[in-house]
């Protein structure tokens, strides 16, 4: 048989499904090989998460190891690489417990609640040209929808736990996450207005300039938005370690700790990766046909290094000021980012409505100066509150000779 | 119409990762705010003080490590303080500088582990922490030179210390001084300044100082409040009379002046031991004292010295018997703990781990 999908199917524009559909069409039916075709993808992407996350969770284990003066895991396989594989059979083998008091279908699902988004955020990311598994038109909406389920599973491990700490890992991080989605939500729109498409192969290929160049305040609140919704540090306030131990997920052990801890270690890959396709030029760069997907993942590698590199550096906020920072400090920044990118644009766009690269350029050098002011003003305003007036302590060294 | 809230009563400990030890504290929450505090101690408890009373003033000697486990130099100098005065004993004056020494590397040690748990306990994960135990480690290692034990050193006995130093203790040492200049000033440079160690920590649970007075408070917890008191000028013991150093004062007595007193506790204690090398000369380290010490019948003492964590102290009674009829420990970490409820209502759950980590409490001296 010889199947061809329909140049109007949405599927056609991802070349690793169609191959592996023209390929399959071979032997089976077309009707079933678009179901198996669509199973293979499926099966690369939540087996390619999934071990990204293992990798993820070694790397990091080793990075921290070094920023303590420490060596990390360094026993299984070369390098300890195969310390993931060691950790997931140990936990695997644990008893999986369930507290007396739970909700305990909602306690169980929770897991699965909490995988689910990460992998289906990565459906719609290409990885190199032409190799989403979707290219949605409406990309960005998709992930900030998906994204937002997290929330949901956080207050209900939190809640079915029938544990007081698992309560208050989970009303903070509901509380974080509802805050963060705003500021975030709107440092993307700087993003769409520039692409003037929320298809984000649109995006990659709108990006002569790399955006973070073009939209540097929307970068640093998208950024610092992303790591309160991951909730590492210094907004981990939901699973803070020695406050509430481990917050919401306190009472889960076993296979179920391990899909958490997964789903927690794939998420900081997979937003990374919705990074690098809106602010760092995706898949783009020299011999982007052939190495795509090895500028992708490099780009992925170096902002997986800074969340690492913030997390073992930083002390950790409180809850109030927590959302202070997202309602006071981010969502400012990002209001002015949006008005100042809407205006760029309605004076620099030509006939057509597009941009070309010198305005790109001339867009950057102008959100570069709004950004150095804007931090320069929002920084002195802050200032009080960081340091109150005053030396910096009492500060002064008494003989205290004997009176 | 403001919302309603139901208070929530959560326990916090005794197994909890930043009480530091067995401490309890059963805490009543409306939301995140602090309404009731009721600290519960008592799960450490070993009878130290009665088995005392079973042993000779010599084996006391070990029991004292234990008290507070991470200055255990500094214990065994208060209790030895105690039993001279008891006994009458002269200290010859090598022995004096030793004990000085290793007192000093001790509250080095103990502040470092202060310094690294309290920000540990504001949310770092662990670099400060690991960067504090890389010098303390070095320090265990100039311990274990001198007496063989790291933690639990029993190095002091009542008239001196139990061995000279051994010939490559010296060189260790200035290698050490001169590793930790560096090391340290890495630590301070990477949260001395800290903006969010700033917000977190400035002006949360503010210890007054006539409150600190009042509570009998003492260290560094009552150092940041404005006091200047340690025992180390306004009583000298040992070689501290011929010692030249500060006292670290603040005026806020908020979390972040106790632990910026700390900060700079650090640099005094490495400015003695840089005289102490400067001044010791050779000379015996012990005075000639019996293994059975007996007091006379009636005879009482009390040993003070300034700890790391405040003011210890060692209450000896002696009926002339081979071992006290009575011992009383002040502990400062149990005193310093009286002022908590002050301290925690009205302020948040992640300020109450941060204050308890300011406090810098240790739950074998609080229990005993």
């Amino acid at each position: 048989m010889n199947c061809v999908l329909g140049s109007d199917n949405i599927l056609n524009d991802t070349v690793l499904y169609r191959v592996i559909y023209e390929a399959v069409g071979q032997v089976l039916p077309c009707g079933m090989s678009y179901v198996v075709a669509g199973l293979a993808m499926m099966l690369l992407l939540v087996n390619g998460v999934l071990l990204g996350a293992g990798l993820f969770s070694w790397v990091e284990r080793r990075l921290i190891g070094r920023f303590h003066n420490r060596i990390g895991p360094n026993r299984w396989g070369p390098f300890g690489m195969l310390q993931p594989l060691a950790d997931l059979v140990k936990l695997l083998t644990k008893e999986d417990l369930t507290p007396r008091g739970a909700d305990k279908l909602v306690f169980a699902i929770v897991p699965v609640v909490m995988v689910a988004p990460v992998i289906l955020v990565m459906a719609v990311v290409p990885f190199a040209k032409d190799t989403a598994l979707a290219n949605l038109n409406v990309g960005i909406l998709y992930i900030l929808a998906v994204t937002s389920i997290t929330s949901i599973a956080i207050f209900m491990a939190g809640w079915s736990s029938d544990n007081r700490y698992a309560m208050f890992g989970a009303s903070r991080g509901v509380a974080v996450l509802i805050s963060y989605e705003v500021p975030v939500v709107m440092s993307l729109l700087g993003v769409v207005i520039v692409a003037g498409s929320m298809s984000l192969d649109d995006v990659v290929t709108a990006q002569a300039v790399p955006f973070f160049l073009v939209q540097p305040l929307a970068f640093f609140v998208f950024l610092a938005g992303t790591s309160a919704e991951l909730n590492r540090t210094p907004f981990d306030v939901a699973e803070a370690e020695s406050e509430i131990i481990a917050g919401y997920h306190i009472e889960y052990s076993g296979v179920k700790f391990a899909l958490i801890q997964a789903a927690e270690f794939g998420a900081v890959l997979t937003s990374s990766a919705v990074m690098v396709t809106l602010f760092l030029g995706g898949w783009s760069g020299p011999f982007a046909s052939y190495l795509g997907w090895a500028w992708f993942l490099m780009k992925i590698g170096i902002l997986a290094f800074i969340f690492s590199w913030v997390r073992a550096t930083f002390p950790r906020l409180r809850i109030d000021q927590l959302l202070a920072f997202a309602w006071k400090f981010l969502l400012p920044l990002s209001i002015i980012n949006l008005f100042a990118t809407a205006l760029e644009v309605y004076f620099l766009r030509d006939a057509a409505g597009t941009l070309d690269t010198t305005d790109l350029w001339f867009m950057a050098g102008i959100n570069f100066g709004v950004a150095f002011a804007c931090l320069l003003i929002f920084g002195t305003l802050i200032k009080e509150k960081v340091r109150p007036a005053g030396p910096i302590t009492g500060a002064t060294l008494s003989t205290g000779e004997a009176d | 119409m403001p919302i309603q809230t139901e208070p929530m009563t959560v326990n916090i400990g005794p197994q909890h990762p930043s009480t530091h030890g067995v401490f309890r504290l059963r805490v009543t929450f409306d939301g995140e705010e602090i309404l009731e505090v009721e600290p519960i101690f008592g799960y450490l408890h070993r009878g130290t003080e009665k088995l005392a009373e079973e042993r000779n003033y010599t084996q006391i000697v070990t029991l004292t490590d234990r008290l507070d486990y991470v200055s255990s130099m500094i214990n065994n100098q208060a209790y030895c303080l105690a039993v001279e005065e008891l006994a009458g004993v002269e200290v010859p004056q090598r022995a004096k500088y030793l004990r000085t020494l290793t007192a000093e590397l001790q509250r080095v040690a103990s502040h470092l582990m202060g310094i690294g748990f309290f920000l540990q306990d504001l949310g770092t994960l662990g670099t400060p922490l690991m960067y504090a135990f890389r010098s303390r480690e070095k320090i265990l290692d100039l311990f274990e030179m001198l007496c063989g034990a790291r933690i639990t050193v029993s190095y002091m006995r009542p008239g001196g210390v139990f061995f000279d130093a051994p010939e490559d203790f010296w060189p260790a040492l200035e290698q050490f001084l001169e590793d930790f200049e560096t090391e340290y000033a890495e630590i301070e440079q990477l949260i001395l300044e800290n903006e969010i160690v700033m917000v977190r920590t400035r002006g949360v649970s503010i210890l007054p100082l006539d409150m600190a007075i009042n509570a009998s408070v003492s260290g560094p917890v009552l150092r940041a409040s404005g006091s200047d008191w340690d025992w180390r000028k306004k009583a000298p013991y040992d070689a501290y009379d011929r010692m030249e150093f500060d006292v670290p004062t603040a005026t806020g007595g908020d979390n972040y002046d106790r632990f910026w007193v700390r900060i700079q506790e650090i640099h005094q204690s490495i400015r003695i031991v840089k005289q102490c090398i400067e001044q010791i000369e050779p000379g015996p380290t012990r005075a000639n004292v019996p293994l059975i010490i007996r007091p006379k019948p009636g005879a009482e003492a009390y040993g003070r010295v300034e700890a790391s964590k405040g003011e210890l102290a060692f209450y000896l009674v002696s009926d002339g018997g081979i071992s006290p009829y009575r011992m009383k420990v002040r502990s400062p970490s149990l005193i310093n703990l009286t002022v908590t409820e002050h301290l925690l209502v009205g302020w948040k759950l992640a300020d109450m781990i941060v204050t308890l980590g300011s406090l810098d409490i240790n739950m074998g001296e609080v229990d005993r």
